[in-house]
């Protein structure tokens, strides 16, 4: 289905992935920043499968990001050597990972925390989805909090003062490229994925959530098993993102790095709605768009930040809500609909095309 | 967990510290019930959820603390913290709220929060990050051998919260506002037609809840202590009063804050003081949790 217009959607694929190789050897001075970028992308596009797509606001969805990153942490050290003595406050001894060491550890860490992730996000989904509106949100965010808090006081993983992690075995430039490249493929991956599964039946029993769930279930779909999809697959790659986070900034703590309920956990919330909610490329723009605003705010207004950011929230969530994309649906809606067919496409290309004709993203 | 069960058996040993922790617990919970009952108030009239609830309860608490600096009485920043925070709820009032009534739920919930953001780095940058309480230098008494002390401010406290709230409860069962505030909340288009002004009813309301959590902080600050950051724990522990008691049931709210106060008492006392925040987040969760069960067994979600 929607034959031409998924023509036009792997042409801005292939041109975001031509970008993303590319940007690190043209602006090779912010390899950092665009590192930073696709993470920020990752976070927003994440984020909307739930509270776009399937309409489930949560306010949480940085525990994954932070299990990800602690259970990572566990594997990386675990694996040669006993977490407890190295994240001791006592700790005399060097410890030093070997090259091959480093790299099996890095990948068994991300894949641990990637799939450790999925499993919490299906227990917390089978605890948190008989909420709704508020109250989702609500739960999510105690649900952040708690995290933060329990692993704050949890010895065995160095409480409050957190672990430091394993040191990248090269160079600072290859360390940026190599952890560039990461979050560029995981990024990119995510879209490849999402751009197959919402092509799929899955988005449509997503949005069907949305707009009614009592509806929804009549119909006969199982709304509780959707939703815990749908948390499953944004837990998934929210904790390979926390466990190449980890490594990334090589220093790991519970209440500012992994379970930042009020930076990270709130941009990932204000960069969908500042590109479109429910839309596919939305999150996208957003997350670029906040990304750089962010940059130059925390530049030039060092020390009010938060209160530029603070103000930020208040302003698009009451007068721009509908986001950069779902503005620019409003108002040129003819770049969105299909184009009418050609003579020589079948009749089910026009069939497919009557259903589409709906824009993306509108209730 | 050694601490733990001696922490407990402690209690069992001596009964007369419970009673004393059953005190504090009721002392504390009275300003948390008054402040839920604010929180309360604009969930049910207006639909907003506030989640700068504790943000404005810490603004009322550095008035205090400002008054305590400069040689005052910090029972002065009662009555002045009612006023101050009146005048910012209708700002916040007439810049962002009136804006996301008629909006969906989540918005108002991420307004607030915005709120809360600005409020609390605001504050960071004003007074800085430390821990600061305000001195009232109210006598102490203290009963059986000094297993229990009841101290003035913490008496002062209880008093005042109970004056307060029995003063806002005539005011909306007696008066011609109350009357209007009660009608909006059970419909808002029904009171429109019989010709209540609901857009003064709603700033109003708004109104008030600030101006009650800025009399709580100046209380919070005398009887605890108060740093920018914490107004998201009060803001939580609200959230768990209300959401533990139904917004639409006042005595319900009451019951649940003093239960919380008691619970944060004996909690902090068995745990240590270091877990307060986690326990607080964690009796959301269970709150949640129970009562996602009983609507269950109803058939209905909790939203």
């Amino acid at each position: 289905m929607k034959r031409i217009e998924r023509g036009r959607q792997s042409i801005a694929l292939l041109a975001l992935f031509a970008a993303g190789l590319a940007a690190p050897l043209l602006l090779s001075d912010y390899t950092n920043e665009l590192a930073l970028l696709w993470l920020m992308i990752l976070f927003a596009v994440t984020w909307d499968i739930l509270g776009g797509q399937m309409g489930y606001n949560s306010l949480g969805n940085i525990f994954f990001f932070g299990a990800g990153m602690y259970i990572s942490a566990i594997v990386q050290i675990g694996l040669f050597y006993d977490v407890g003595m190295y994240t001791s406050g006592a700790r005399t001894t060097h410890i030093s990972f070997s090259d091959l060491q480093y790299f099996s550890g890095l990948a068994l860490g991300m894949l641990a925390a990637g799939i450790g992730s999925a499993i919490l996000a299906a227990a917390a989904g089978w605890a948190l989805f008989g909420l709704r509106g508020p109250y989702f949100a609500i739960g999510t965010l105690g649900l952040a909090i708690a995290a933060a808090e329990l692993v704050a006081s949890w010895e065995w993983v160095g409480a409050a003062s957190g672990i430091s992690m394993p040191v990248f075995p090269g160079n600072p430039e290859l360390q940026k490229l190599f952890f560039y490249m990461l979050f560029f493929a995981l990024g990119f991956a995510l879209l490849l994925f999402l751009n197959w599964l919402y092509s799929t039946r899955f988005r449509l029993a997503l949005n069907a959530v949305r707009d009614d769930e009592e509806k929804a279930e009549a119909m006969g779909l199982h709304t509780r098993r959707i939703k815990r999809t749908a948390l499953i697959v944004a837990a998934f790659f929210l904790g390979i993102a926390g466990a190449i986070f980890g490594n990334m900034t090589g220093f790991i703590e519970p209440r500012d790095i992994a379970f930042p309920t009020t930076t990270f956990n709130i941009y990932m919330v204000l960069m969908v709605l500042l590109g479109g909610k429910g839309t596919f490329w939305g999150p996208v723009v957003g997350a670029t768009v906040f990304h750089i605003i962010k940059e130059a705010t925390w530049t030039y207004f060092l020390g009010w930040q938060y209160v530029t950011l603070g103000l930020l929230i208040v302003i698009i969530v009451v007068y721009f809500q509908q986001g950069i994309v779902g503005w620019m649906i409003e108002s040129y809606p003819h770049w969105f609909a299909p184009k009418p067919a050609s003579e020589e496409s079948d009749a089910y290309a026009k069939a497919s095309i009557d259903l589409a004709a709906r824009p993306e993203g509108s209730p | 967990m050694q601490h733990i069960i001696a922490n407990i058996s402690v209690l069992l040993a001596a009964p007369i510290l419970n009673v004393g922790l059953l005190l504090d617990g009721l002392m504390i919970g009275a300003i948390f019930a008054l402040a839920a009952y604010g929180l309360a108030l604009v969930w049910g009239v207006m639909n907003v959820k506030n989640l700068a609830q504790g943000d404005f309860i810490m603004i009322g608490g550095y008035l205090a603390w400002c008054l305590d600096q400069r040689g005052l009485h910090p029972m002065w920043a009662v009555p002045l913290a009612f006023l101050l925070l009146w005048v910012i709820g209708w700002c916040l009032y007439k810049s962002v709220i009136r804006n996301v009534i008629s909006r969906d739920l989540f918005t108002s919930l991420l307004a607030t929060f915005g709120i809360a953001i600005v409020i609390q780095q605001g504050l960071n940058l004003a007074f800085g990050p430390n821990t600061q309480s305000a001195q009232a230098d109210l006598p102490t008494w203290s009963f059986a051998g000094g297993l229990i002390t009841v101290t003035g401010t913490r008496l002062f406290g209880l008093a005042l919260a109970l004056v307060l709230s029995a003063v806002v409860i005539v005011f909306m069962k007696s008066t011609r506002m109350g009357q209007a505030i009660r009608a909006t909340a059970q419909d808002a288009r029904a009171a429109r037609v019989l010709g209540i002004n609901t857009e003064r009813v709603y700033a109003f309301t708004f109104c008030l809840n600030a101006a009650i959590c800025g009399a709580v902080g100046a209380l919070v600050a005398m009887v605890w202590n108060i740093q920018p950051f914490m107004g998201t724990t009060y803001s939580i522990r609200l959230f768990v009063i209300v959401t533990a008691a139904g917004f639409g049931n006042l005595p319900g709210v009451i019951a649940a804050g003093f239960g919380m106060g008691v619970f944060e008492q004996f909690g902090g006392f068995i745990l240590g003081a270091q877990f307060q925040q986690a326990l607080v987040v964690l009796l959301l969760l269970i709150v949640l949790a129970v009562r996602q069960i009983q609507q269950l067994s109803l058939r209905q979600a909790l939203q």
